[in-house]
């Protein structure tokens, strides 16, 4: 029968299996170890799979992704978590200026085959220094692929992949997530790091969302059903490098897109995703280009600030309603 | 130079089409001149110019639909220099909705309205339109912001094929200006019913020595009677707008007329208090049969102070009506029929008609009106002075 699996438990699976699979493979980060992981993902691991390869590491991002970038450049495949992404700028110059950097400025000569996992994204009054959502920011360096599951089957299926690929690979799991279940029949096998997943189709306007988002935009399409307007919902799921076949296919067919996001509007990844919509889909487009970001502010601690500053169901809903204008299409 | 725009031809009009040019580049044209033929919801309409010069050039081509206050063509002054004036702008056809023109739809050139700014239009609506040959400026937006949208082009094209239904277009002005009417004024009504039996018998013995084209109807002394006691009431006769009345020393008679495709129109013949009878007859005819041509002037169209609504034709009684805004009064009158009458003592067979007066209570009182009704009444007696 249904029986249930959760983020949190489909990406523990996901490790679980990788450290079975490859024996180059083992996981480094802060409390990943003895405390089973600040969101409790390497639970159990350190009993099964022994200290070698369930490291915990020193309070120092810079030193242990450092590390990981040497473990990788020296044949293992390491996954790096870093709590969350606002502690991955204290590695940002590992990120940015090495793990990125060393296959072109080797000529291709050394690849790093690193995986970074950290946790993104606000909702659980963790406030301004726990719950930003950077990923637009790593999705504009060349040389990282980004990835941002938002399902389950997602969590379960993209760590294996990335572990394939010789070049670093961040992947960013939005805290709401970890509590998300579906059926366990339902995270089977690999999924494609290169596409973008149309995860309810629609005729009447495009919705685009990822990671936390996704789930959200999903309500909000049923709602927007319920009114009689019938929203397809593309989640990226992969910010680096973007589909943006997909994206543009969706829109070409409603034209009309509404892109969810919940980084801050200037300068964020929806941003770059109504860039490219503008440029290979202008003549399609039947209403400008709508999106739903956070407020341009550092993330409140207050239930209600919070609430009030992240992209919610209304706020999808009243901007899909306005790019249909007067009536639905 | 001088700018010929598009007047406003009626309270309820914001945009017209120019069917045809009635003048080319090089003509001189003095005040009162015909220059273009209009078309509004209501009729296809003269539109004169209202100063002396030559035309320049013309901005609007026939067939397109513009906003009132377009410069539709350009007028040297007398002894102006061509080689100063600027060339034209291209004139931006009535893009999205134009707001209602106020009640202020003052005399003459009415509000000139903001330059018009780029149509929005979606560039997938864009696309299309040009795929389906559908002019964008036809089109009312119903996307985001009033833009025209995808939907909106391929509606646009559907209706093409489809003649336009003026019958139609007519129903929609007068529901919007008899509602407004309802909504805004406060009515009155007051009815007299009015013997006849001098004016029947005095436009019998008229008309018998007249050709057929020159016979006098009782409408025509009606609207005599009506400007003749307007003239003595002068809060019978003027307009309602912003809020205080403004009566006319005029008194321009919109004569209601029903139309052969349905509905109704109530064009003015002007300073009726100033015509004779027969002349206010040959005004009548022809106000009459130009409002069936659908070829009223614009000023017939916008100057009434005043209307008379004759139903005699139709077997009723009475007519209560409705005051066509901006205006104050409204005359009704009803079929003329022989009834009992005492006379000196005794019941005798007498013509008569019911006259009724619509009126606005935020100018008028009943005592007012009854006193104007009654002036109508004693005018008809005297058949001879109208």
């Amino acid at each position: 029968m249904s029986e249930k699996l959760s983020y949190r438990e489909a990406m523990r699976e996901a490790l679980r299996s990788a450290l079975r699979r490859d024996p180059r493979v083992f996981l480094m980060g802060e409390d990943v170890g003895r405390y089973g992981g600040s969101y409790a993902v390497s639970l159990g691991l350190l009993e099964e799979f022994g200290a070698e390869r369930i490291r915990d590491a020193p309070l120092s991002e810079l030193g242990f992704v450092g590390a990981g970038i040497g473990a990788a450049l020296g044949g293992l495949r390491p996954i790096v978590e870093i709590m969350t992404v606002n502690f991955s700028l204290l590695a940002l110059d590992q990120l940015v200026n090495t793990a990125a950097a060393l296959r072109h400025m080797t000529g291709g000569q050394l690849h790093v085959p690193l995986v970074v996992r950290m946790a993104t994204g606000a909702g659980r009054q963790l406030a301004a220094q726990h719950s930003h959502s950077l990923e637009g920011w790593y999705a504009h360096v060349p040389g990282l692929r980004v990835l941002a599951p938002a399902t389950v089957a997602d969590a379960r299926g993209m760590l294996w992949p990335a572990l394939e690929d010789p070049d670093p690979v961040l992947i960013f799991e939005h805290a709401q997530l970890y509590n998300v279940e579906e059926p366990a029949s339902s995270a089977v096998g690999d999924v494609d790091i290169r596409r973008a997943h149309v995860r309810r189709a629609g005729r009447d306007l495009t919705l685009i969302a990822y990671g936390g988002m996704l789930p959200r935009t999903l309500a909000a399409a049923g709602q927007l059903a319920a009114e009689g307007i019938d929203a397809e919902v593309v989640d990226l799921r992969v910010l680096r490098p973007l589909d943006a076949t997909t994206v543009l296919e969706s829109v070409r067919r409603t034209h009309r897109a509404v892109i969810v996001d919940e980084e801050w509007r200037s300068g964020s990844f929806a941003a770059e995703v109504s860039a490219r919509i503008m440029e290979q889909a202008f003549y399609d487009l039947d209403a400008p280009v709508a999106r739903v970001c956070a407020a341009e502010v550092p993330v409140p601690y207050a239930k209600h600030l919070e609430d009030a500053a992240l992209p919610q169901l209304p706020a999808i809903v009243a901007a899909a309603r306005s790019v249909l204008g007067a009536r639905p299409a | 130079m001088i700018e010929f725009r598009l007047p406003s031809l009626g309270a309820d009009m914001d945009q017209g089409t120019l069917l045809e040019w009635r003048v080319r580049p090089g003509d001189v044209v003095k005040k009162g001149d015909v220059l273009a033929l209009v078309d509004t919801t209501k009729a296809a309409i003269d539109v004169e110019c209202w100063h002396p010069g030559t035309v320049l050039d013309l901005v609007v081509a026939p067939g397109q639909t513009v906003a009132v206050g377009t410069v539709m063509a350009r007028l040297l002054e007398p002894g102006e220099d061509p080689a100063t004036v600027p060339p034209a702008t291209p004139v931006a056809a009535v893009a999205a909705v134009t707001a209602p023109a106020a009640a202020s739809a003052a005399p003459a050139l009415a509000a000139v309205a903001p330059p018009a700014a780029r149509q929005p239009v979606s560039p997938a609506a864009r696309r299309r339109a040009t795929e389906l040959g559908v002019a964008l400026e036809t089109i009312v937006g119903t996307g985001p912001g009033g833009a025209v949208s995808l939907r909106d082009v391929e509606d646009a094209a559907t209706r093409k094929t489809t003649p336009r239904d003026r019958s139609q277009e007519i129903r929609g002005t007068i529901a919007a200006a008899m509602s407004r009417a309802k909504r805004e004024i406060p009515h009155y009504y007051l009815s007299d019913d009015v013997p006849l039996g001098t004016a029947t018998e005095w436009l019998r013995r008229t008309n018998a020595g007249r050709p057929v084209s020159e016979r006098l109807l009782i409408a025509a002394l009606y609207l005599r009677a009506v400007a003749l006691a307007a003239v003595r009431h002068p809060a019978m006769n003027g307009w309602f707008v912003d809020g205080a009345f403004r009566p006319s020393a005029a008194v321009h008679v919109g004569m209601a007329i029903s139309l052969r495709g349905g509905g109704l129109i109530a064009p003015a013949i002007h300073a009726v208090e100033q015509l004779s009878l027969a002349d206010t007859m040959r005004a009548l005819s022809d106000v009459v049969s130009r409002a069936r041509a659908g070829r009223l002037r614009r000023e017939e169209l916008t100057e009434a102070t005043i209307t008379l609504t004759n139903l005699g034709d139709d077997s009723v009684t009475a007519v209560h009506g409705i005051i066509a805004p901006p205006q104050v009064a409204l005359v009704g009158a009803g079929q003329v029929s022989e009834r009992p009458w005492v006379v000196g003592g005794q019941v005798v067979a007498m013509p008569a008609v019911t006259l009724t007066l619509a009126a606005d209570h935020r100018v008028s009182d009943g005592h007012a009106g009854a006193r104007f009704l009654a002036d109508i009444a004693a005018q008809l007696q005297r058949p001879e002075a109208l």
